[in-house]
């Protein structure tokens, strides 16, 4: 195999083909790109005797694409890894794997899950899925996303001094 | 191949995330600090692919493989676009991961991926808990 396709690819080599998501998924699958509402569906059937509109109301027998969909996100992940990658990158910084660091991933990921329901959509469904359907919504949602990500980047760097901008380091 | 098909259609956007290092802390942080241009030309040119493929596809009125008519419902716009977007971005900053790459980390092997999708499905549930009393 060659050696380009198991490094990183390029942001023009990744981008477009994200992009590509949006009309495979509309004329293949006939659904629209969006992942949050995998959580949802996963609360609803984990859950199925509750009594919370948001989760009653919501059939998810008959949504079970969503579930297949995310599915194939985890063995797209297993695949890339595995047999796509010559040099494996660490996800998250190796200090993370304690269990304050566990809680901090709980903590953030209910931001990420309260969050994404309450604006009805996340990166995928709004950032990608309805910018590219010149929704105004989602265009607002995505200033949203990044005025967060960025009061997050402000407060890290008030606390601990991170340096901002190109030249500072950081990804590797 | 029935609903069998969003299995490869899911792997197919699993393994790109995963190439495009979208599903790395390290990049978030990289991006949401300005030290690194990559994930905002990713984002800008699949918007512009995607934007270019839906406008062709309205334009030709063209139907699903399965011969049904195309259906792109639009985005509703209210309090909760903005107050929970915000919140969103809080979490994607502090995990440095977004839905879709909490999938793709716990398929790569990264356990404690699984901490950020309990905590997310917590958070769905909180939402819908609370779904009643909060502005939309």
């Amino acid at each position: 195999m060659p050696s380009s396709l198991l490094a990183p690819w390029p942001w023009w080599v990744a981008g477009p083909l994200i992009g590509l998501t949006v009309p495979l998924m509309i004329l293949v699958g006939g659904k629209n790109l969006g992942i949050s509402s995998s959580f949802r569906h996963l609360c609803a059937a984990i859950l199925p005797k509750s009594t919370l509109a948001y989760l009653r109301s919501y059939d998810w027998r008959k949504e079970s694409w969503s579930l297949l969909f995310v599915a194939g996100l985890v063995l797209g992940g297993f695949v890339a890894t595995c047999f796509l990658s010559s040099h494996p990158q660490p996800l998250l910084p190796p200090e993370i794997h304690d269990a304050a660091g566990a809680l901090k991933l709980l903590g953030g990921g209910l931001l990420i899950g309260f969050g994404t329901r309450y604006a009805a959509g996340c990166t995928s469904g709004h950032s990608i899925m309805g910018l590219s359907n010149l929704q105004k919504a989602s265009l607002v949602a995505t200033f949203s996303f990044f005025a967060g990500g960025l009061t997050g980047a402000l407060i890290l760097h008030l606390m601990t001094g991170v340096a901002w901008g190109p030249g500072a380091g950081g990804g590797s | 191949m029935g609903k069998l098909k969003f299995l490869l259609l899911g792997a197919w956007f699993g393994i790109l995330l995963t190439k495009a290092q979208v599903i790395s802390w390290y990049k978030i942080r990289a991006m949401f600090l300005f030290q690194e241009p990559d994930l905002y030309l990713i984002i800008g040119s699949a918007v512009g692919v995607g934007a270019i493929s839906v406008f062709l596809i309205k334009r030709l009125g063209l139907r699903t493989v399965a011969g049904a008519p195309v259906d792109i419902p639009g985005k509703t716009l209210d309090k909760g676009t903005v107050i929970g977007g915000f919140l969103f971005g809080l979490g994607w900053f502090a995990t440095g991961t977004c839905p879709g790459p909490i999938y793709a980390q716990i398929g790569s092997g990264e356990p404690w991926a699984l901490f950020t999708l309990a905590g997310a499905l917590t958070g769905a549930w909180l939402y819908a808990l609370l779904k009643p009393k909060l502005p939309h």
